[in-house]
């Protein structure tokens, strides 16, 4: 039976480590798919000026678009060719409940993220996305350090 | 950059050096600035304040009354049958999880209102309690709910009928829905409308959506301050303005946008607690309210003083009917316009229903407003053009005083409100102003530069001109633009009809479904 597993990209190293950590469990298992995974965080409940509005959509795609060509897509280019079977997704969200449902909607066993990469206030008061995930993920989370 | 940074020091040291000597000259600049305008913008307010022959009723106030009523039975009181769904739509409970890091209904919703909550709530009312009396509140309310109606009905045609262009950026508004919704009924004209309307939103911009704003703005600075010329208000406001909407420094509008959201929960909240504090004048207040929206307490114009005076208001506020909220509203990410128009029936309520009428209760609570202790009646002023008040306030200052009653210290939180508030609604109208600037002009660096000049020249003229004049600009130009708006809307509303009836369906049916999230 194929296991897939989910790993969270955020564009740094701890990002960087995740995706090393899970090459090296699917490189110890049998049948293995890697999703690699990049959330924008969203929110639908902030306060936007209407020109903002306007160009929303646009803003969208160009962010949807660099992080595939930025983060996403080198990474599974370089799962390939590692000879890993792997795929990639873009979504915007929270960060936290994006990257479980993503998990749960695609049959994911797991998920690998890096360590937080929030800190100060935000963190203090929020709690950074890593913890979220741990406290609210319906699969293991792998965090690493 | 550089330049911006120049006109920012050279407005900070113009108001720095206007010491004492160059005040009396001054002083004098305001007195002629507001002559000219006010003889400029006369025939023009005349002519759409005009009463109904005999009377003393302004026929464009019935005009949106009228209209909001229509569209309340033609829709089947759609502002009640759907309050809930509207709300569910604001949650995101039908929005689409595919469709993350577009607009949402929310971010238009708040988008809208930060374009009308603002000086309308609290001036507005002011003017309106002030003249009208209490019982202006209670036809304020009214209008309110049924101006609901009319929101809902240009907000789905806004929608409906919006540019879309190849890069992915959207504009809509009454000037596209006019011409493309007159187009595609086989109805002549629309393009002449589209076109009128546009006239009239460019004045709207320049009246109630900058001059009220910077004229208020400067009356509330000058209650802590002290007086001093009002074109020094207009010159900081017009460079940071200018800053903005032509220096392209986006930090100072966002940092605005999600600010003032939280400056009008603090507004509401004190208004709570004053009202809480007085709890036990709140049914005598709702019973000055009762009472003369019906006789009037002795205001001018009796109780038709305070009903004019209340459904004045209530649009100047809430603008339903006058077609800017569909240009705020269009860019939201839907594929059933209707949907924008249930949340948009949202913003009456909020802005003019709870906002105004928490205002509006604070006044007539902290007792602002003189009473004869024998009759009971309101006392006028001694033009007896407005009900005679504590220190003779009004507008902005009246609710100040209002609020300082309750708390003391309230009248500097209320300036730094009124101060963004102004800000954020001057920075949205920019925006309807340039949207109908360029449908007229089409769109180009120099073009848009030429108005977002002229916009900025208008603030300094508005903070310099005294209240009359300004207030009466202000008002004649937005409903100027309902005029052309909702004449048009009623040839439009059956388009509408045809949404709803299939949306209604497909809801029922199951068809269209929540999703979860």
């Amino acid at each position: 039976m194929t296991v897939k597993i989910v790993i969270g990209l955020d564009g740094t190293d701890t990002g960087e480590r995740a995706l090393a950590f899970a090459k090296d469990l699917a490189s110890r298992m049998e049948a293995c798919e890697l999703l690699a995974v990049y959330i924008i965080e969203w929110s639908p409940f902030t306060f936007q000026t209407a020109e903002e509005n306007e160009q929303r959509h646009k803003r969208r795609e160009e962010e949807i678009n660099l992080a595939r060509t930025r983060i996403v897509d080198p990474a599974v280019a370089a799962l390939k060719a590692a000879g890993f079977n792997a795929s990639g997704l873009v979504r915007h969200g929270d960060v936290a409940e994006t990257l479980n449902k993503l998990t749960v909607e695609n049959g994911g066993s797991q998920i690998i993220v890096g360590r937080t990469s929030a800190d100060g206030f935000t963190k203090r008061i929020f709690g950074s996305a890593t913890q979220n995930l741990v406290m609210h993920a319906d699969v293991p989370v792998t965090v690493v350090g | 950059m550089k330049n911006i940074s120049k006109l920012w020091l050279l407005a900070m040291a113009a108001a720095m050096t206007a010491g004492p000597l160059a005040a009396q000259e001054a002083v004098s600049i305001d007195q002629r600035v507001n002559e000219v305008f006010a003889n400029v913008t006369g025939p023009f307010v005349s002519l759409i304040f005009a009463p109904f022959p005999g009377t003393s009723f302004p026929w464009i106030v019935m005009w949106l009354v009228i209209a909001a009523s229509v569209f309340t039975v033609y829709f089947g009181f759609v502002q009640f049958r759907f309050f809930k769904h509207s709300i569910q739509l604001v949650k995101g409970d039908y929005s689409d999880p595919n469709d993350a890091g577009e607009v949402s209904h929310f971010q238009a919703l708040a988008t809208a209102l930060s374009g009308t909550v603002g000086l309308g709530n609290i001036a507005g009312v002011a003017v309106a309690v002030g003249i009208g009396g209490p019982g202006a509140t209670f036809w304020m309310i009214l209008a309110g709910l049924l101006g609901m109606a009319s929101k809902f009905t240009e907000c789905t045609l806004g929608v409906k009928y919006r540019n879309e262009y190849p890069d992915g950026t959207v504009s809509g508004g009454p000037m596209y829905y006019i011409s493309k919704g007159f187009d595609e009924l086989g109805l002549p004209g629309g393009k002449i409308l589209a076109v009128l309307f546009s006239v009239f939103c460019i004045l709207g911009a320049l009246g109630g959506g900058n001059m009220f704003q910077a004229n208020q703005a400067h009356a509330q600075i000058t209650q802590i301050t002290g007086e001093f010329p009002g074109w020094i208000t207009g010159i900081i406001f017009a460079g940071v303005v200018f800053a903005v909407i032509v220096g392209g420094i986006k930090s100072i509008a966002n940092v605005t946008e999600k600010i003032v959201p939280f400056m009008g929960i603090l507004y509401v909240g004190a208004a709570l607690v004053i009202l809480l504090v007085n709890y036990d004048m709140i049914g005598w207040a709702f019973g000055q309210i009762f009472a003369g929206a019906f006789t009037g307490l002795g205001v001018a114009g009796g109780f038709v003083g305070a009903l004019i005076q209340g459904f004045k208001r209530a649009a100047f506020s809430n603008e339903a009917g006058v077609g800017s909220a569909a240009i705020a509203h269009s860019a939201v990410k839907t594929k059933e316009p209707i949907t924008e128009g249930f949340v948009s029936l949202l913003e009456p309520l909020i802005d003019t229903v709870v906002i105004c009428t928490m205002t509006a209760l604070v006044i007539v609570i902290s007792q602002q407003l003189i009473i004869d202790p024998v009759t009971g009646n309101y006392l006028l002023n001694e033009s007896a053009t407005a009900i005679a008040t504590v220190d003779g306030n009004s507008g902005v200052s009246l609710t100040s005083a209002a609020f300082a009653s309750g708390i003391s210290w309230f009248p500097y939180v209320l300036a730094i409100a009124v101060v963004l508030f102004a800000f954020s609604t001057m920075i949205s109208w920019s925006y309807y102003g340039l949207k109908a600037w360029t449908y007229l002009f089409g769109e180009g660096k120099t073009k848009e530069l030429v108005f977002k000049i002229i916009f900025c020249v208008f603030i300094v003229i508005g903070a310099a001109a005294s209240l009359g004049p300004v207030i009466d600009f202000s008002d004649a130009a937005i409903f100027a633009m309902a005029v052309v708006n909702i004449f048009c809307l009623y040839f439009l509303m059956k388009v509408v009809k045809t949404e709803l009836f299939s949306y209604a369906s497909r809801l029922k049916s199951g068809e269209i479904k929540k999703f979860s999230h």
